[in-house]
């Protein structure tokens, strides 16, 4: 094996031993830990870059990447696996990382001890989970996450933040018993926990195993949809992340993305083409009808919201209810565009995150508990005094930044025209149509019309939304303090919504490859065959 | 033996749930427990329940495997074990956090209606 074998692994042993490290220092130098963790988390990102690039190419078996740790064959031992999905989200939460670091260092970091040993956990069991091939290597990098996810929640302290976090807490916890049920129910029916194994055998079980089988992928998906904050699961989304602080909160945005990613390969895998005969198209009602309820519960919180943060949470909620319903739609064509919609959201909302700590910032400290109060008893904002009609105030260049990546990201989030957010809905709508052909647009599916109707809907509300959100923190206040941000802390937020532009100018090349992400996760033989064909051992090798 | 278990197993995960949804942080944190004791004994059971059946290989028995019970559960509920552990210990100090910053042990941090 070459090193660059080993660079599947690499995304989980680094932050490991970068983490373990700093819990070594970061008792007595906070600098070397910072520096530890700036490394560890540019190294992540140029090995996602190189992943990525390498599962790029048009070859799909070379696209699969199988690492299996002490070279046991897969169905009894542990393997890795890095297909294009993988490399994708790995190098989505590697953006993600680099940019909540940076703005973290300029004094978020400070605000907590062991800040940066669980920021490297947390992307430890990220990683863990999206490049994991076995099912209970999943759960167990799902605890890792979350473990590290309790840990910075909390980071900053304070009152609403334990509150959140208690709930978030044991939301979790029972959501990982769920998970355990499910995943014991499927050993006890299939007798194995590799993903690929899982696949190929499940044509062949019988009625009776089927059933049970059946039982247990339905219970792993209610732990996957309590992760991804699906209608009825996910109200501790809401409260957890606007309490959070601004750097996590915006890494805990790729976090829901787990769930979607699991529910993704899951049902691809066991619902796919190979496993046909009856479990194909297993459960996708139910998920339609999980992401239109979602997308409903997140506009109206979107438009009851009253501060940013609250506002900001919802259009996470906004963005799984999305990605859920358009897997619900059992569509394959719209696989790609969904994917491509996953990742300009993802972004987008992490940069908004960050971003509104910044616009906050300029505001009285009271006003956080003055929302709070206002949101509890439901009174309506008194104006703010002071409007002397003294025309022509002179804006201060910041503000003018914070109100340019403001509107960036509104049009991003809501997903009006010319950025990607328009282009992945547009690509969906497109898809989910029947494309511009009218001779094949005739039979237009219900399912198809109820996500046109909710994707505009969710879009129009979240402009409503952050169209008062802007007016009430950019235009009304005219005696408003500027805000005092340093670089590094507007550079991340710009450098976010660069990236989203970028993605739209590329949209080409990024959805070709968005589309062959899809057409590998749809044709998953490629995926099973790597996984379970053993490797060539040299003859008469030490392994 | 299927009977008691899966009874035992039923009462546990019976008395979590209705512990897991009363108001105070230390019910709560019960309810978890005594739900992750049920999961554990799903697990253990879901590998098929064998009396007197070893899950490791013994040299003088010889290598037919229907004399053994299958390891696997077992090792998966030892990382269960655990991992449900570890969150415990994590709850309780979020619990205690919450108690002081709160000055209430309800789980919303003030006290409701009742």
């Amino acid at each position: 094996m070459s090193w660059q074998d080993h660079l599947v692994i690499a995304p989980i042993i680094l932050p490991l031993i970068a983490g373990a490290t700093m819990l070594l220092f970061d008792g007595r130098s906070r600098t070397v830990a910072a520096v530890l963790n700036l490394v560890s988390t540019f190294a992540l990102l140029a090995i996602a870059i190189s992943l990525v690039t390498t599962s790029g190419g048009p070859d799909p078996a070379a696209a699969v990447r199988v690492y299996r740790l002490g070279d046991w064959p897969a169905q009894f031992g542990i393997v890795l696996v890095a297909d294009r999905l993988s490399s994708m989200m790995l190098l989505l939460t590697a953006i993600l990382a680099c940019a909540a670091l940076i703005f973290s260092l300029a004094r978020w970091h400070r605000s907590g001890s062991y800040f940066h040993p669980l920021f490297q956990f947390l992307l430890m069991g990220l990683n863990g989970a999206f490049l994991t091939g076995d099912l209970f290597n999943l759960f167990v990098f799902f605890e890792v996450l979350l473990a590290a996810s309790y840990g910075l929640a909390l980071h900053g302290s304070g009152h609403a933040r334990v509150r959140a976090g208690l709930h978030y807490i044991a939301v979790n916890l029972v959501a990982a018993l769920v998970f355990l049920v499910g995943v014991s129910m499927v050993y006890g029916a299939a007798g194995t926990l590799n993903m690929a194994d899982l696949a190929a055998r499940i044509g062949s079980l019988p009625a009776r195993e089927r059933a049970l089988l059946e039982t247990g992928t339905s219970i792993l998906g209610v732990a996957f949809l309590v992760k991804a904050a699906a209608w009825p699961l996910g109200f501790w989304l809401p409260g957890t992340y606007a309490a959070a602080s601004a750097p996590v909160a915006a890494l805990f945005s790729v976090m829901t993305k787990v769930g979607i990613y699991a529910i993704l390969r899951m049902g691809f895998l066991l619902a796919g083409p190979e496993a046909a005969a009856g479990s194909s198209q297993f459960g996708d009602v139910w998920l339609l009808a999980a992401g239109a309820a979602t997308i409903l519960f997140a506009m109206v919180g979107m438009l009851a919201s009253q501060d940013l943060a609250k506002l900001a949470s919802f259009s996470v909620v906004v963005s799984s209810g999305t990605m859920l319903a358009v897997l619900g739609t059992n569509d394959v064509s719209i696989i790609g565009p969904a994917l491509y919609y996953l990742v300009s959201s993802t972004l987008a909302i992490g940069a908004f995150f960050l971003l509104i700590e910044l616009i906050e910032r300029g505001r009285a400290p009271t006003d956080d508990i003055l929302a709070v109060t206002l949101e509890a008893y439901g009174i309506e904002d008194e104006e703010e005094p002071g409007e002397d009609g003294d025309a022509g105030v002179a804006v201060p260049a910041i503000l003018a930044v914070l109100g340019a990546a403001f509107i960036v990201s509104a049009l991003l989030l809501s997903g009006l025209p010319p950025l990607s957010g328009f282009v992945a809905k547009f690509a969906i709508l497109a898809g989910a149509l029947g494309g511009s052909d009218p001779a094949t647009a005739t039979g237009i599916a219900p399912a198809a019309w109820a996500l046109l109707v909710l994707l505009l809907l969710s879009g129009f509300a979240t402009l409503i939304a952050m169209v008062r959100a802007g007016i009430r923190s950019f235009w009304a206040v005219i005696e408003r303090e500027v805000p005092h941000v340093r670089v590094i802390e507007v550079a991340p937020v710009v450098a976010l919504l660069l990236l989203c532009l970028t993605l739209t100018l590329q949209a080409g090349p990024a959805m070709r490859f968005m589309q062959a992400t899809a057409m590998g996760l749809h044709g998953s033989e490629a995926y099973i065959h790597g996984v379970l064909t053993p490797t060539a051992m040299p003859a008469g090798g030490q392994p | 033996m299927e009977l008691i278990v899966s009874l035992a197993i039923g009462i546990l995960a019976g008395s979590g749930i209705w512990l897991l949804l009363r108001p105070r942080t230390f019910q709560v944190i019960i309810g978890l427990s005594l739900l992750s004791y049920a999961v554990n004994l799903f697990i253990f059971g879901m590998g098929r329940l064998r009396v007197g059946a070893p899950p490791v290989l013994d040299p003088a028995a010889g290598g037919d495997i229907s004399r053994y019970a299958d390891p696997l559960p077992q090792a998966l509920v030892l990382t269960a074990i655990v991992i449900s552990f570890a969150m415990t210990a994590l709850f309780l100090v979020v619990l205690l956090a919450s108690r002081g910053l709160t000055r209430s042990d309800h789980v919303d941090g003030r006290e409701g209606g009742s």
